[in-house]
């Protein structure tokens, strides 16, 4: 954020687009953020709106039929778009970091715990195996991993998932990467093991001055943890900004609508409000602002693409007929095209 | 799921990893619930173990000329030749010994079918790896192949190998490996697929190791227990394709026979009422593939019930 140091994550105008036989799916369409070290991002959407591809596509992991068409991603500065394979992989592991959601399935079954550590070391560095194992205990001990020593001669099935999590964590923090992208890494576990995850991630962060992009789609993990949010819809950010402004203060009626659907303590009774319609399907989309046909506040206007505006400082969104403002203020402009 | 459930980084004693149970103790258990399995697993051993001391175990050594003596040849099971010695189960056309003859072919039926099935293993799995794990195109070309070959008869494509190549042990190897690596590609190609897409390739992808280390170590762990099976059972098949290969007299020469010649050699001999020549080592034969046969089908169903092969 600061003029001297760059963002430890910059991605401008991102399109990563899969060419299927079926058509183009524009899985990521102009996608743009920036995570300060030690940041912390949420990136917030349902399922398919392109939130887990913009997290491969930053690991250069996209695959064919899939690739990046436009748009820049700065890893502390470097871009990497474009980057033959070879360096690609340099900087995988080791300045930008993956976490996966599902532990029992990260892991591979037929390693030790130990083996599959010291290896993700030695993929990037020459170091003896006394020192690398040095390495992987003390980033076992650094995720609160009691008896380390021996969890390290573990198999995988012999830990229990919240186990497996913690080491999964410990092996992207190895090489003590610049960004660490986060798939929803507390889905699979239960609340309780998800709360102390959480809380070991924030103060990771902190310590090692690492920035995190929090993949989920679950808002009230991202209110406790997250500084800022972006929210996905159909492969778009439709808005973005401090955690208090997008949740507090949510400009979009779809943010609004996710709002909404969260039950809230308190609120005894009514039905739940729900955020009708499924999310759109990429090949089809419709013209104009992608949300529309859910969208109450819909007008002919929003048959244009919306563009992401602010509407205060450092708070984007993508829409039209923004909230806090009444929806007929904005009809006036379409009378006027 | 598993008993290690403490996850406060707090606790104080802590109980130690559960112990390994479900390895090869349990395995062992599994597999001797079927005693069929247990009796051709025994007999593999029983076999293996005398192919491989046959100069202990044999009264006689049958590739040595000098030993031999055509007074001895064509003599019935049970009966003593000119040097006192009790051939049990006779002699053959030349006077050899055909218990010691059994036991000789026994070795290099064996050892050919071990050896082609490693080399048909080791080049199977790595084209069957590298068409899982590249895909596309690559996949495509390298599994086209497989079915072409898969389309011959294995007789008939190891009969033109043999007749290009010539006699002796190094060529019945290759044309054996020719017919089978494409059996292992095929198993390995469907297992790594499947374990090609779980998210723990990914997560390696993630990290930044190379290509051929993701493949070889840690997809290929992952795709060994289907591979098992079709080794032993492949083994097998090997033994059988050069025994037939012998009998037809393109396969070991003449000096070394193995079980398929030693066949051959009595086939002239069962019509005028030697039966003892063709049908000792026939029945060598059958004893040893059906075994083999046995304990592959019994590893197969403790291992994977699903798998087909």
């Amino acid at each position: 954020m600061s003029g001297v140091t760059p963002p430890a994550l910059e991605v401008t105008n991102l399109r990563t687009h899969f060419f299927t036989k079926a058509g183009v799916v524009k899985a990521v369409d102009d996608v743009s953020f920036r995570v300060a070290p030690g940041e912390i991002m949420g990136l917030v959407g349902e399922s398919g709106s392109g939130k887990t591809v913009t997290g491969f596509s930053i690991l250069g992991l996209v695959d064919p039929p899939g690739r990046i068409v436009e748009g820049s991603i700065r890893v502390q500065g470097d871009e990497i778009v474009g980057l033959p394979a070879s360096e690609i992989q340099a900087i995988r592991g080791r300045r930008v970091a993956m976490i996966f959601q599902d532990p029992m399935m990260t892991l591979n079954p037929v390693l030790r715990v130990d083996t599959q550590m010291t290896e993700a070391i030695h993929a990037h560095e020459s170091v003896s195996r006394k020192a690398a194992t040095a390495r992987a205990l003390e980033a076992l001990n650094k995720v609160g991993i009691p008896a380390a020593e021996e969890r390290l001669r573990a198999h995988p099935h012999q830990l229990s998932g919240g186990m497996r999590q913690r080491v999964a964590i410990a092996i992207a923090l190895l090489n003590r990467p610049a960004v660490i992208i986060a798939d929803e890494p507390t889905t699979a576990l239960d609340v309780t093991i998800q709360g102390q995850i959480l809380a070991e991630i924030r103060s990771l962060a902190a310590e090692f001055g690492t920035a995190i992009v929090w993949v989920t789609h679950d808002l009230s993990v991202v209110a406790g943890l997250a500084d800022h949010i972006s929210v996905m819809y159909a492969g778009r950010i439709v808005e973005r900004g401090s955690v208090d402004d997008v949740l507090d203060r949510p400009v979009h009626p779809y943010t609004r609508g996710l709002l909404d659907s969260v039950p809230q303590i308190g609120q005894t009774r009514g039905r739940l409000q729900q955020f009708p319609g499924m999310t759109p399907s990429l090949l089809n989309l419709p013209k104009g602002c992608p949300v529309q046909p859910r969208c109450n506040r819909a007008t002919e206007l929003c048959r244009l693409t919306p563009e992401l505006t602010e509407h205060s400082p450092n708070h984007y969104a993508r829409c039209h007929h923004p909230l806090g403002q009444p929806a007929q203020m904005a009809e006036p402009s379409e009378l006027e095209t | 799921m598993s008993l290690v459930d403490e996850d406060t980084p707090t606790a104080a004693p802590q109980p130690p990893i559960r112990k390994e149970q479900t390895g090869f103790a349990k395995f062992a258990a599994d597999y001797a619930e079927s005693p069929t399995a247990v009796i051709a697993l025994i007999s593999c051993v029983l076999i293996l173990l005398a192919a491989i001391f046959a100069p202990y175990v044999t009264p006689q050594d049958p590739y040595d000329l000098a030993n031999l003596d055509l007074m001895d040849s064509r003599l019935e099971p049970g009966e003593v030749g000119m040097t006192g010695m009790v051939h049990w189960l006779g002699t053959d056309g030349q006077g050899r010994d055909l218990f010691s003859a059994i036991i000789y072919g026994l070795r290099i039926s064996l050892g050919v079918g071990v050896v082609a099935g490693v080399v048909a293993l080791t080049v199977g799995t790595i084209v069957g790896l590298t068409a899982a794990f590249f895909g596309g195109r690559v996949d495509t070309i390298i599994m086209r192949l497989v079915e072409f070959q898969l389309s011959f008869p294995a007789i008939l494509i190891a009969l033109i190998m043999l007749a290009v190549l010539g006699q002796g042990v190094d060529k019945i190897i290759i044309a054996l490996v020719a017919v089978q690596w494409a059996y292992f590609a095929r198993t390995v190609r469907s297992a790594a697929l499947v374990e090609r897409r779980r998210e723990y390739i990914d997560a390696a992808r993630c990290l930044g190791l190379s290509r051929s280390r993701i493949m070889f170590g840690h997809l290929m762990p992952n795709c060994i227990a289907p591979l098992i099976v079709v080794a032993t059972v492949q083994v097998a098949n090997a033994i059988a394709l050069e025994a037939t290969l012998s009998f037809l007299g393109l396969g070991m020469p003449v000096t070394q026979p193995s079980l398929g010649l030693l066949i051959a050699n009595g086939f002239e001999y069962v019509l005028s009422g030697r039966y003892w020549i063709s049908t000792y080592p026939g029945i060598a034969l059958l004893i040893t593939i059906v075994s083999i046969n046995l304990v592959g089908d019994r590893i197969r169903d403790v291992l994977n019930p699903r798998l087909d092969t």
